[in-house]
């Protein structure tokens, strides 16, 4: 825990204000703890990779910090703010994404919907009762989207027809609609091919610097090429908080990793 | 579903040209009705059919994009015509306001839609049939209010003698102006729900509908979005409502007893809720079966009362055979047919 210390206090030296500040955070499913006494801080810009065996609470975590449930103790701070109480819209409108690991998709709609659905949703005119005209700004920023995700060719198609990987794709487009300033990347490759890996590298290696992320990877490989940092979960705890080298080479990390089981 | 950005972005052509032949026939047809359907048919069967229809559509549009099964819809109609009957002249003279029309119908839709959305604001926090069961109580709660209020609903008896303004010069009670009156309205509800289901508030609202975990976390307010949607609901019913009193000329708590609530979701039901349509298509089969049942029955002997058996079972087949009401069995008709062979009618497989 003394490094978890040590860590934030270097981190948070570098900017004034934090991205995200979890203080004592923890979830209970009943009698079950799914995330207990979290603490973390995330500079704005940062890139953060949390690894752990599933049912660590990495899922929990990001429920938590973006307001699809509330945690039962402790304080979430965004950009300075406390958002602890604030439901999840609040937060979005605020700067905050997210993607989700099993997808959350409009499968009814098409791909274009689905996106100009998120950019809406991140600016004025929710309750327009008026069709957007064309040349609509909000229109032109959609299609974009699907460019920058590299789905153009799909986007006229319903979100049913498009293969596991195009989803995976929209997932992430949903996420950087409007001017995203945190993003929460739920195992956003688990189940992609490798070239399909190596276009999600880009993506995120692409996006704007002061863009930051926390990003759930099982796949080291892509864990460490795009993030700075790494937090270490277990049993809903922080285990360890370090670079990439220093939590590559940690020994109590590889004997959780090759000892325990991780899937 | 909607789709909001394909037709905006690469449809060159003009709106009429995209509008089905059938559609225009079927408006050409409305139109022209008068010339030769007679008054009871213009005022009993179309008058109320567009009317009922209304109510069904606000229903529809609760459920078909909001998925929000609402039983309140014509307790909202019932307040929008108790609204003229109380703002406006009625045979009541002591409790009648006798406000002029044009401050006492924006006002009646007014209150009713205000009335729809604190309804909705308790409603939305509940799902499926917790939202039918507590729309329910609310209508009931409406009812029993109606019945032993004297103050502001003059209780048993209501209000009678309510009758539409002489606008220009015309008695809006006969046959012809108020099959017009209330085609005009009802054109423009069902045009009002067809372009607002594809605005960003419609396709909003269907995603709440279909996922409304994530509709929060792109940034929207599901319960505000859920709310709004009563809200406009409200005052198209609100309208049906005073359409309703009109044509009956007066209003007691039974127009909107539980009696007339299930109608109302019956005739959506049965009329299919996926489409806007369906409501009009329900309460004409409705309407028919409230007008001739009757008349068919006591031909055959049977007790005239029995007419709520047959809608009752009619009810009852369509949520078996058909849940996307008699729409549904249209557009399988219609798949089938179209996979039919012309010359030998077999199936293409
Ligand atoms: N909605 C929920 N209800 C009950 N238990 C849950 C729920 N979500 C997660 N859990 C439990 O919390 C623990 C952590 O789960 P999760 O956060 O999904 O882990 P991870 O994402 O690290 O695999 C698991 O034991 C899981 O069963
Ligand atoms: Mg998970």
């Amino acid at each position: 825990m003394d490094g978890t210390n040590a860590m934030t206090s270097r981190l948070g030296a570098v900017s004034t204000g934090s991205a995200l500040e979890l203080r004592g955070v923890t979830k209970m499913f009943g009698a079950l703890a799914a995330i207990s006494d979290v603490t973390l801080t995330v500079r704005p810009g940062e890139r953060r990779a949390v690894l752990g065996s599933n049912g660590a609470g990495k899922t929990t975590l990001f429920n938590c910090v973006t307001g699809d449930f509330l945690p039962t103790s402790g304080t979430i701070r965004l950009f300075g703010e406390d958002v602890t109480t604030f439901p999840a819209h609040e937060r979005i409108r605020r700067g905050l994404r997210r993607t989700y690991q099993i997808s959350l998709l409009f499968t009814g709609l098409s791909v274009a919907d689905n996106v100009y659905l998120a950019c809406r949703g991140v600016s004025r005119g929710r309750f327009s009762l008026l069709r957007p005209r064309r040349g609509d700004p909000l229109l032109t920023r959609s299609a974009e989207l699907v460019e920058a995700v590299r789905l153009t060719a799909a986007r006229d198609r319903l979100v049913s027809e498009l293969s596991y990987g195009q989803q995976r794709q929209l997932e992430i487009a949903l996420a950087l609609a409007g001017a995203p300033r945190f993003i929460l990347f739920d195992e956003p490759a688990a189940g992609l091919s490798p070239t399909e890996r190596a276009e999600l590298v880009a993506i995120l290696t692409g996006l704007p610097s002061h863009i930051g992320f926390i990003i759930i990877e099982h796949d080291m490989d892509v864990a460490l090429r795009v993030a700075e940092s790494v937090t270490m979960m277990h049993n809903g705890r922080v285990f360890k908080e370090g670079t990439p080298a220093e939590i590559e080479t940690d020994p109590e990390v590889q004997e959780l990793y090759l000892g325990g089981g991780h899937g | 579903m909607a789709d909001i950005t394909k037709s905006r972005t690469d449809t060159p052509t003009l709106w009429v040209e995209r509008v089905h032949p059938a559609v225009w026939a079927l408006g050409l047809v409305m139109l022209f009705m008068p010339a030769f359907a007679n008054g009871f048919w213009l005022f009993q069967v179309f008058g109320w059919t567009f009317i009922l229809g209304m109510i069904a559509l606000s229903l529809m549009f609760l459920a078909g994009y909001g998925g929000m099964v609402s039983l309140i819809q014509m307790t909202v109609a019932a307040l929008g015509g108790y609204g003229v009957a109380i703002l406006g002249p009625s045979g009541v003279a002591q409790i009648s306001l006798g406000l002029p029309w044009w401050l006492y119908v924006p006002l009646a839709i007014a209150i009713a839609a205000l009335f729809a959305t604190l309804v909705g604001a308790l409603a939305v926090r509940t799902e499926g049939i917790y939202t039918i069961m507590i729309t329910l109580a609310m209508a009931s709660a409406f009812f029993y209010f109606t019945r032993q209020n004297y103050g502001i609903f003059n209780g048993y008896s209501g209000f009678n003698l309510v009758v539409p303004p002489q606008l220009f010069g015309v008695d809006w009670r006969q046959p012809v102006p108020f099959y017009y009156l209330t085609l005009g309205c009802a054109a423009l509800a069902y045009a009002a729900v067809v372009y607002v289901a594809r605005s960003p508030f419609g396709l909003a609202l269907q995603g709440t509908r279909d996922n409304p975990r994530r509709m929060a976390a792109l940034g929207f307010n599901v319960t505000a979005h859920r709310i709004a949607a009563y809200t406009f609901a409200g005052a198209i019913a609100a309208v049906g409502g005073i359409l309703l009193v009109w044509q009956n000329a007066q209003i007691a708590p039974g127009t909107a007893g539980l009696p007339a609530v299930f109608d109302i979701l019956v005739i959506a039901v049965v009329g299919g809720l996926r489409r806007p349509s369906g409501a009009f298509v329900g309460a004409f089969i409705y309407v028919l079966l409230r007008t001739f049942s009757p008349d068919v029955l006591t031909a055959f002997g049977l007790s005239n009362e029995r007419f709520k058996m047959l809608i009752g079972f009619g009810f009852l087949a369509m949520v078996v055979f058909s849940p996307d009401g008699v729409l549904g069995l249209w557009d399988r008709w219609r798949a089938r047919a179209g996979r039919r062979d012309p010359l030998t009618g077999k199936e293409r497989g």
